[in-house]
């Protein structure tokens, strides 16, 4: 069972303000997902190796090529707020 | 009274390098990389971080990260992954940077760094592939936000390929640390991984330090953040060690905490430690696939290293006969090495070595300079020694047109002609070795009487006749011939 603590402190981690209700709603569905964890963890898996993607492929690279980017207005017109040439947002500690 | 015992102070320090590597684009987007650019001229929907955008990595930075890793005798691994570590900052767009966790590109290799106290192995713990952060512009309350609080932000360097390299905790002295970065600089100028540029921050500093415990275990470590030229971590070292003993002596603890030298004050300064800072959940990048690296591919990429600062040592001394001291100094700096390279290759290569590694790279020390700035050319320096060579110009006078090239880059003949500092000819020396001997006749009758002590006050008088402008063994030798002893 994930603690109410610990579902406050992904919930920090994540940036997300959640109300009490969502706390213990998110720890609900949580708890399922780790039960499903645990399932896996049943199986003997000493010889599999670990998957990071489910794609049964390796080595997508691109050539050192510039491609296409952003004008500066175009960059900048989804600024939450523009100083100048500069995105401008809040500070954090 | 009481005997105190005198406690030993032994240094640990570790450091951690971020490099940006040479490529022309960003390491998960065709954006150019550029410096000094307006801001927000370089971007696009990765490397701002726009929803469903997906990133792919850059070949070129992969085979540069195997090559720094090969220069320092890294083992590649055969798969590499991808992590996100996730962090919220401003610039940061995606809260996660893509970087490499439990499987990084390279692991386990060293470098070997000459320090006063000799040679020394540094081992290098690992060395991985990630993005650079965007730049951040704080502002405070009096800045230009209004009234409110917040970073500005540049994005042009978001998403730049970044290679961190993280030594094991094998350097004992500050000293020995500014001599590791140094070494690791110009192995990755010579592989041509990174420009390596600290003004342009393409090189990146932190150390670890602590002092070691009585019983030989480690100390509580602190760090040292950004040190953004060598010489401060040098001296940022120095500083903090001074700190941490005062805490020992005085009897208490050292507090495991991250530190910013300010050289301005020579003084380290304690930086707010970030809540949860040390709670990445990293986890493998689902956006980007494993990357396989074959030993055929590494040893490609092996046969192109070109030749490394150690090999190019050992060169030095069986191609010029040169001390292992002196080829570590030319080839310590890249460009100095090319220089020597080519003066050696036309006049008598020990010769070269004196002059380089002594008079010009003293010059160099002075004014600040990097022998790419210096107006003396090779050319000149084969000129110089020649004229010293054919006895044109005295050592000492050369001495004095090496620094008259170095500041106006004159040939040294011109330099010659115009300051007058030939040196005396064969038959006015013979007048002026007549003339003080006629002038000091006590000390001439003593030196005929087999004192030869007094042979070195008659060259001075000579010398000083001449101004500087004879060669001292001849006057000594014009001397011991008139005076038939």
């Amino acid at each position: 069972m994930i603690s109410e603590e610990q579902v406050r402190h992904v919930a920090n981690l994540a940036r997300l303000g959640l109300s009490d209700d969502e706390i213990e709603k998110m720890g609900t569905q949580l708890d399922a997902i780790l039960d499903s964890i645990e399932k896996i963890r049943e199986l003997d898996l000493a010889d599999v190796p670990p998957t990071a993607n489910p794609l049964n492929l390796s080595n997508v690279l691109r050539s050192d090529e510039p491609r296409p980017e952003l004008s500066q207005e175009e960059a900048l017109s989804m600024a939450p707020e523009r100083v100048d040439d500069l995105f401008a947002v809040p500070r954090i500690d | 009274m009481e005997v105190q015992e005198r406690r030993t102070y032994t240094a640990v320090i570790g450091l951690e390098f971020h490099v940006h590597l040479a490529t022309t684009t960003k390491m998960f987007c065709g954006c150019r990389v550029t410096y000094g650019e307006p801001p927000n001229t370089h971007t696009c929907p990765v490397c701002l971080g726009h929803p469903g955008a997906l990133p792919v990595t850059n070949e070129k930075a992969v085979e540069l990260g195997v090559m720094a890793g090969l220069a320092l005798n890294c083992d590649v691994a055969e798969r590499v992954v991808f992590a996100r570590k996730n962090y919220f900052y401003p610039d940061l767009p995606k809260g996660y940077q893509i970087s490499q966790y439990d499987e990084p590109i390279c692991t386990g290799g060293h470098l070997d760094v000459l320090t006063s106290e000799g040679r020394i192995r540094v081992g290098i713990t690992r060395l991985h592939l990630e993005e650079d952060a965007a730049k951040n512009v704080h502002v405070g309350t009096s800045g230009r936000m209004h009234g409110s609080v917040g970073s500005l932000i540049d994005f042009n360097r978001g998403g730049t390929p970044l290679m961190e390299i993280v030594t094991e905790p094998d350097i004992p002295s500050p000293e020995a640390a500014r001599a590791t970065a140094n070494q690791l600089k110009e192995i990755l100028r010579a592989v041509g991984v990174s420009e390596a540029d600290m003004e342009k921050g393409q090189l990146r500093c932190d150390a670890n330090v602590s002092i070691r415990n009585p019983d030989g275990s480690f100390g509580t470590k602190t760090e040292l953040k950004n040190m953004n030229s060598f010489r401060f971590v040098e001296r940022g070292l120095v500083r903090e060690l001074e700190r941490q003993r005062e805490i020992l002596e005085s009897g208490g603890r050292v507090e495991q905490t991250t530190l910013h030298y300010d050289p301005e004050t020579d003084e380290v300064h304690e930086l707010r430690s970030k809540e949860y800072a040390h709670d990445y959940r990293y986890f493998p990048e689902p956006d980007l696939l494993p990357l396989e690296l074959s030993p055929a591919y590494v040893r490609e990429l092996g046969a192109q290293l070109p030749e490394l600062p150690d090999q190019m040592l050992a060169r030095f001394t069986r191609q010029y006969g040169l001390s292992e001291y002196d080829a570590g100094v030319l080839t310590a700096d890249r460009d100095l090495a090319a220089f020597y390279e080519a003066v050696a290759a036309e006049v008598d290569p020990k010769q070269a070595s004196n002059w380089i590694s002594g008079d010009l790279r003293a010059l160099l020390n002075e004014t600040g300079m990097d022998i790419s700035d210096s107006r003396v050319t090779p050319g000149h320096m084969i000129e110089l020694i020649e004229l010293v060579g054919s006895g044109k110009v005295s050592r000492s006078a050369a001495r004095t047109v090496l620094g008259k090239v170095f500041e106006t880059g004159d040939s040294p003949s011109a330099v010659v002609e115009r300051e007058g500092l030939a040196s005396v000819g064969s038959d006015e020396l013979s007048g002026v070795v007549d003339e003080a001997i006629s002038a000091n006749p006590d000390e001439a009758e003593r030196v005929r009487n087999g004192d030869k002590k007094v042979v070195g006050f008659l060259v001075g008088q000579v010398m000083k006749a001449t101004r500087g402008n004879a060669d001292g063994g001849r006057v000594r030798e014009l001397l011991m011939e008139k005076l038939g002893s």
